[in-house]
């Protein structure tokens, strides 16, 4: 310490310094108070600004989707369902290098090719700051793995959820439909707040038209979320109301019956309950699996159902377009009785063909040599095309078209899935119209035998046999008969929905027209004699074969020269009991020959089931 | 010579040390809370506080005219170290700072914050003062050299803090005002120089200062986040463990650099008063130290020390508070960290060196 006295003024230093001392004393003071002034500031002045602002960084509102209601069927089998499932969601609003985050992912949880080109295309139709599934289904090890690694992935999270599921697959797709994530689309046509926190509406069949009813009401509840918006703790919640069951009037054992008989074959077959509508089977072949779609389909196997050449994607029942070929000939037939231009027992004479006077064109009949001397009896059992076009040809068009319109042709039926057809029920107008040409007589005659311009779709001609068995009385067809509210169990039946009768009231012709459609199955030369026999009941039927090609004049149809594609589509409807009908169907199979040998036996085996098998059951039930 | 109490011939300097208690004590019990009830870090960090007060007391115990004679080695050691770091030191959070030595890693920039005071303190205690030009010329070499290798890691918080500890020493040594303006304006003209040798993410935190709503994600974030946390603390605070901005992680490096903002939360207003009470008694009693020192280099380290102290608090209050840029300076005693703990003891070890070993006899 010595050195220190050296050269120097000890207490000039010290002062120096303890005013330097003091100074920055001073200076610290003075900096300590703009501090304080700060902090005072912030949490007194500013409180409430910043109150509200730390509370809106916290507390989210986040919406509770309703469980979506199920789909059983009449005998009570559960058709659509809800299997908790987990999937892996990303919110693309907090990811910055997508492609790196895959990649790391990937490390964790295989997410393959399809899994990443689904994402994109979800990802295009996403809703802002909306988590996009890369991943579905994980496995309990997946979800575990990515739970241990969770803080690495802000913004991914493993979503617990119910996956619609469709048992049946493609044997009830084309009456449940499916649902589907929504997309910007579906947007339009729903009340967005009831939907926030939903990820799937229904896209099509009773799936899309009772996405009301199913669907049910949002909940809320206000959580408490930290930074990466994770759920920390519920403040407050407000329970959703869950979407009411829905109960089909398809009878699934009926359904399963006659798909097993169409045997894979492209067609349809409706059953329809002639006394309230319910449909009990409604089979469009073939079908495909609608649980494909849930998640959203890959590109590939969706190209390949599109350009299949079955087209499956197409519900035949309600927008398959058929000729109704002789399947017509019953209405032809109580039309002219009505409008008394024939009378029942009133022969024409058949050669097997016929023509319009003054001109060459010979309208041929099905039967080469022809049926000689016919009424109307065995016009129908028999199916006489030429006794038809003089009956057509002395109706004319006029009173064809208001006649077969009130059986309901050329018109929607009002079941209730949309994307119904009307098909096609021509007129002197329409033609003018569509085509503008004039109706041409030769025209009116094949309308008589259901070819030409008419067409129909199965459920139409279902719906036309139910009017015919009811005796005029026209039921509007259904899927579903009941819902059910999941908590109080509490069913609402739909109401049984009649719309205005066909305008023939006198019995007799009922009665002989049904006599000729029993004698169509159970007479003597009934076309679909063979499905009657010995079936230990009664039933009714019409047997109908719409030409998919023309077969120019003089040219024989043989059926082992045409391709398959080219081959007519075989035709049947069918009631039954004949006294008091119960059930109506209709069947048709496309290029399936002849409708008594390929659609009449379908139409057997149902039968068989619901009058012999279902009534035993019903009885003992 | 008058009879010695207890504490001073232990070399302790009762009320500093009551006042690093208390903080400690404070600063756990916050500590707690903003690492989300880790009582885990909570015991590291009191052996951390344990092992520092212990090197605070074994300091005490030396001499000044020890430490004095310890100054040169200890500063030449120092910025060796500092450019070993430059070629064999770990990386850590982007940044090459730390030493890896078997045991522990150890950040040499920590020891200049004590060596650099130190050594212009012992090359001034026995010149006359104010210091000549030539001097003050190679005082402020002996600054430049390690904040720019400091600063060169980069860590521009650390440098900072040895700039000011040096500096503080130059002032209290009563480098003239006009000098002092001098300085000022060349820093000002330097700071385009030094802005174009900033990192990227150096001058985006500027930037961000200068207007943190422009970059509400970035780094932005920080600043809004712990206004958010300060200001809805209120008056009272939320209490203890009740902090949302902290708990629910909006609040980012909240048991480092944001420890602040999770006391003004969770204590309000009343809480920060209270510490910076303390902080403010720690400061005065270090001050009183060095003006009663009985020797200039006692004086200028004594003073020097504190205003770094001082500079540390201030600096990471006002960066929390939004009103400096976001620098990486932790409040000292609070927030959660090593080396700094023991610097800052080791420097109250100084302290209590110089109070405790003074003679009174006068000369």
């Amino acid at each position: 310490m010595a050195r220190e006295f050296k050269l120097k003024d000890h207490e000039y230093e010290s002062l120096l310094i303890a005013r330097r001392v003091y100074f920055a004393g001073l200076v610290i003071a003075i900096l300590i108070a703009i501090l304080i002034a700060r902090v005072f500031y912030l949490t007194v002045i500013q409180h409430d600004h910043y109150s509200t602002l730390a509370t809106s960084n916290r507390v989210k509102i986040a919406p509770i989707p309703p469980i979506r209601g199920l789909i059983y069927s009449r005998d009570g089998i559960l058709l659509a369902e809800n299997k908790p499932s987990f999937s892996l969601e990303i919110v693309p609003e907090q990811i910055s290098d997508m492609e790196q985050l895959i990649t790391n992912l990937q490390q964790l949880i295989s997410i393959n090719v399809d899994d990443i080109n689904r994402f994109n295309k979800a990802l295009k139709k996403q809703r802002r700051f909306e988590s996009v599934p890369i991943r579905f289904n994980l496995n309990e090890d997946e979800v575990a793995v990515f739970s241990v690694n969770r803080h690495r992935f802000p913004g991914v999270d493993v979503v617990a959820g119910l996956n619609r599921h469709y048992p049946y697959s493609s044997d009830l797709v084309h009456v449940l439909g499916y649902v589907a994530r929504i997309d910007e689309d579906d947007i339009t046509r729903i009340n967005e707040s009831n939907y926030t926190g939903t990820t799937h509406i229904g896209k099509l069949g009773v799936e899309k038209s009772y996405e009301n009813t199913l669907h049910g009401d949002v909940g809320y509840q206000q959580v408490e979320v930290n930074v990466q918006g994770r759920v920390i703790r519920v403040l407050e919640r407000t329970a959703p109301r869950p979407g009411d069951n829905i109960h089909l009037t398809i009878d699934v054992s009926l359904q399963l019956i006659a798909l097993n008989a169409l045997a894979g074959r492209r067609g349809s077959i409706v059953a329809m309950d002639t006394r309230n509508g319910d449909v009990l089977t409604f089979v469009s072949s073939p079908g495909y699996d609608p649980n494909k779609f849930v998640n959203g389909i890959d590109s590939k196997s969706y190209s390949a159902l599109l350009t299949s050449k079955d087209k499956p994607l197409i519900n035949r029942t309600i927008q398959g377009k058929y000729p109704p070929g002789s399947t017509i000939k019953p209405m032809m037939g109580l039309i002219a009785l009505d409008a008394g231009v024939r009378n029942f027992s009133q022969e024409s004479w058949c050669p097997g063909w016929y023509s319009l006077k003054g001109h060459s064109h010979r309208y041929r009949d099905w039967k080469k040599e022809g049926h000689g001397h016919t009424g109307l009896h065995k016009a129908i059992t028999q199916s006489c095309d030429v006794y038809f076009y003089i009956l057509a040809y002395e109706l004319g068009i006029d009173r064809i078209h208001k006649g077969l319109s009130e059986f309901g042709l050329g018109d929607i039926t009002g079941i209730d899935i949309g994307g119904e057809a009307s098909g096609l029920l021509p007129s002197k107008e329409w033609k003018k119209r569509a085509l503008g040409q004039p109706w041409y007589p030769g025209e009116t005659l094949i309308m008589g035998i259901g070819q030409g311009y008419a067409l129909t779709t199965p459920l139409q001609l279902a719906y036309a046999t139910a009017i015919v068995a009811n005796r005029g009385k026209v039921v509007t067809p259904r899927l579903v008969n009941r819902t059910s509210n999941v908590i109080t169990n509490e069913s609402n039946q739909l109401p049984v929905k009649f719309t205005e009768s066909v305008s023939i009231d006198n019995q007799n012709y009922w009665d002989q027209i049904i006599q000729s459609m029993r004698d169509v199955v159970h007479g003597q030369g009934g076309t679909a004699w063979r499905s009657g026999l010995n079936a230990g009941y009664e039933f009714a039927g019409k047997t109908g074969t719409a030409q998919v090609i023309s077969i120019a004049q003089d040219q024989e149809y043989k059926e082992e020269e045409i391709a398959e594609e080219f081959q007519d589509h075989a035709l049947f409807i069918a009631f039954a009991p004949v006294e008091k009908p119960e059930i109506a169907i209709a069947i048709i199979v496309e290029n399936g020959g002849g409708g008594s040998k390929t659609a009449a036996p379908i139409a057997r085996q149902m039968l068989d089931h619901y009058m012999l098998e279902k009534q035993l059951i019903g009885k003992s039930g | 010579m008058e009879e010695r109490s207890l504490a001073q011939k232990l070399h302790i300097d009762i009320p500093l040390l009551l006042g690093i208690l208390v903080l400690c004590i404070v600063g756990l019990i916050v500590l707690y809370s903003a690492s989300n009830q880790n009582i885990e870090l909570i015991y590291r960090q009191s052996i951390k506080f344990a092992i520092a007060i212990a090197v605070m007391l074994l300091i005490a115990q030396l001499s000044p005219a020890e430490i004095a004679r310890w100054s040169v080695g200890i500063y030449i050691l120092g910025i060796l170290l500092l450019i070993t770091v430059i070629f064999f030191g770990d990386v850590g959070k982007g940044a090459q700072r730390w030493l890896d030595i078997g045991i522990f890693r150890f950040q040499p920039s920590e020891l200049m914050k004590l060596a650099v005071p130190m050594m212009i303190a012992y090359y001034l205690a026995d010149k006359s003062l104010p210091p000549s030009m030539i001097r003050l010329f190679l005082v402020i070499l002996f600054i430049a050299a390690p904040v720019l290798l400091i600063a060169k890691q980069p860590d521009l918080g650390t440098s900072l803090l040895v700039a000011t500890a040096g500096f503080s020493v130059l002032f209290i040594a009563g480098i003239s005002w006009r000098l002092l303006s001098a300085l000022g304006i060349l820093a000002a003209a330097a700071a385009p120089l030094l802005w174009y040798f900033m990192h990227e993410y150096q001058k985006k935190r500027v930037l961000t200062f200068l207007n943190p709503e422009n970059d509400p994600l970035g780094a932005g974030y920080h600043t809004i986040q712990s206004k958010i946390a300060i200001g809805s603390g209120g008056f009272y605070g939320k209490g203890w463990l009740n902090g949302t901005q902290s708990h629910l992680e909006f609040l980012p490096e909240r048991s480092t650099d944001f420890i602040f903002a999770v006391l003004c939360e969770e204590f309000g207003l009343i809480g920060v008063l209270f510490v910076i009470f303390i902080y403010l008694f720690i400061i005065s009693r270090s001050l009183y130290i060095a003006v009663n020192s009985q020797h200039t280099f006692g004086r200028l380290l004594a003073s020097g020390i504190t205003l770094t102290f001082f500079v540390y608090i201030f600096v990471n209050m006002g960066m929390v508070t939004g009103q400096l840029p976001v620098v990486g300076i932790p409040l000292p005693l609070i927030s959660h960290g090593g080396t700094s703990i023991v610097t800052l003891m080791a420097g109250f070890g100084i302290l209590m060196s110089i109070h405790t070993h003074r003679r009174f006899l006068s000369f």
